[in-house]
């Protein structure tokens, strides 16, 4: 991740690395036709994390991953006594979208995370696993990928399915999806959280492998931009 | 750190009126503030085209005030479009909000660099946006958008990578005579918007070869960000 910093001209004075912090928070979906579900953006201990990359999803990232509920998620950051901004967009963040945010940190909670399932996707989420808050007064960027679960094959099949374990898509919120799809792979080779490797989609609005749409449905990492102002 | 032109001239214009408050004799006043000569801040703009098998269009080079000239999720502007469609940079380097623009010579083939010179009297803050269509696609383009160039000193370099970008103004149709680059040598610029009408991360083309059967595009043209390398060196 590459972060690049605009220090404030005042540095806080600091006499231990835990500080409780007010932070300003904007994200922005940079892609062209996927929606964020529900954001679930928490500050917590830097010991606990949501899920790691290589590892395998707890039960509630997979629920977020596969049908953007986030109340599991909120359920681990009460239990991390996390500070937590749930839902900030009220809703879905559009395509080339911003949602901004506040949070106020207590002084165990330096390092933030963020999830959101990618849709149209079967299991695909953008992440930012615990990354550490600064706590020199500046404002920060940064860029998120997007990941794959690993919890459900990516058959890119709309069917309505958002359950944990149940197959395909829950839906195009643009409804630029095709339709009778015979499903891309019915296998999830890699079964740890992994760099998602795109929708593949197809150019047949009926049938074809994918009811995704190739020229709508794909896209490139990042996927998203955060601004962090330490205040 | 170094002065601006305008605090210097005030502060020659400050020690004339000192040196003219001390003296006391009747001798006329000759001695006027000198017109300070201009600064001239220069840098070097060098753009590597990173991709497999996209020409770079002539390279649209802008110093301005103002934060850029797109944004996520905003409409962008016919300039914009026309360079983005087309690979003809005039319109946008042309810009009311341009203070000073810079064109390439030509097209920076894959693996090719250029670089590129700007120079700009008295303004050592100023923004740098850079341009450049990936010419094998309907809307893409590369660039960096209003990067803050005011902590460069002579000498210094900055140096990062430019993302693909779509305009957002032409549907991604990859199909025979929509294409203005050597894969179709179809249309560039076209007025009619039927796209989603925002700039956005460019999704990646598709191709014949993954899946889109009317694309007049192959592997060999799919790319992932980036798509160029950019270093500026402050030259003086």
């Amino acid at each position: 991740m590459k972060t690049i910093a605009t220090l404030g001209a005042v540095a806080l004075a600091v006499s231990s690395l835990s500080h409780a912090a007010e932070l300003d928070i904007t994200v922005q979906n940079l892609t062209q036709g996927i929606y964020f579900t529900p954001l679930l953006i928490s500050a917590h201990p830097s010991d606990a994390s949501f899920y790691k990359l290589g590892e395998m999803a707890s039960g509630e990232l997979q629920a977020m991953a596969e049908g953007g509920d986030i109340s599991g998620l909120m359920s681990i950051a009460d239990g991390m006594s996390a500070n937590s901004s749930a839902n900030p967009a009220e809703g879905m963040l559009a395509p080339s979208t911003t949602v901004m945010t506040s949070l106020s940190t207590d002084s165990a909670n330096t390092h933030l995370s963020l999830m959101a399932m990618l849709l149209p996707t079967n299991d695909g989420f953008v992440g930012l696993d615990s990354w550490e808050i600064p706590s020199e007064a500046g404002t920060y960027h940064f860029y998120l990928n997007g990941y794959d679960a690993g919890t459900e094959a990516n058959d890119e099949m709309i069917t309505g399915g958002g359950a944990p374990g149940a197959a395909g898509i829950p839906k195009d919120p643009a409804g630029k999806q095709g339709m009778n799809a015979t499903g891309v792979t019915d296998m999830e080779t890699n079964m740890m959280i992994h760099v998602h490797r795109g929708n593949l989609g197809d150019d047949m609005m009926d049938g074809g492998k994918s009811d995704l749409n190739n020229t709508v449905h794909r896209w490139l990492n990042p996927v998203a931009k955060v601004t962090v102002t330490v205040n | 750190m170094f002065m601006s032109a305008k605090k210097l001239s005030t502060l020659l214009i400050l020690a004339s009126l000192g040196l003219s408050a001390c003296s006391d004799d009747d001798e006329p006043m000759t001695m006027m503030p000198p017109d300070p000569d201009p600064v001239m801040i220069s840098y070097d703009v060098t753009v590597t085209n990173l991709t497999h098998a996209h020409p770079l269009s002539p390279l649209a080079v802008i110093l301005h005030q103002n934060d850029g000239f797109w944004a996520i999720g905003e409409m962008a502007s016919p300039e914009l479009e026309m360079l983005a469609e087309s690979g003809d940079n005039s319109q946008l380097i042309a810009m009311a909000d341009a203070m000073v623009s810079a064109s390439g010579t030509g097209l920076i083939m894959p693996g090719n660099s250029e670089t590129v010179s700007i120079t700009i009297e008295d303004v050592d803050d100023a923004n740098l946006t850079i341009a450049s269509m990936l010419a094998n696609t309907n809307d893409g383009f590369t660039g960096l958008n209003g990067l803050a160039l005011g902590e460069l000193a002579i000498g210094g370099s900055w140096s990062g990578v430019g993302f693909v970008y779509d305009a957002g103004t032409e549907a991604n149709t990859e199909a025979m005579g929509s294409i203005v680059g050597p894969a179709d040598g179809g249309e560039g610029f076209s007025e009619i918007r039927d796209d989603v009408n925002y700039v956005a991360m460019h999704p990646g083309i598709v191709s014949m070869d993954d899946g889109l059967s009317t694309s007049v595009l192959t592997q060999a043209h799919r790319f992932d960000n980036p798509a160029m390398k950019v270093v500026i060196t402050r030259t003086e």
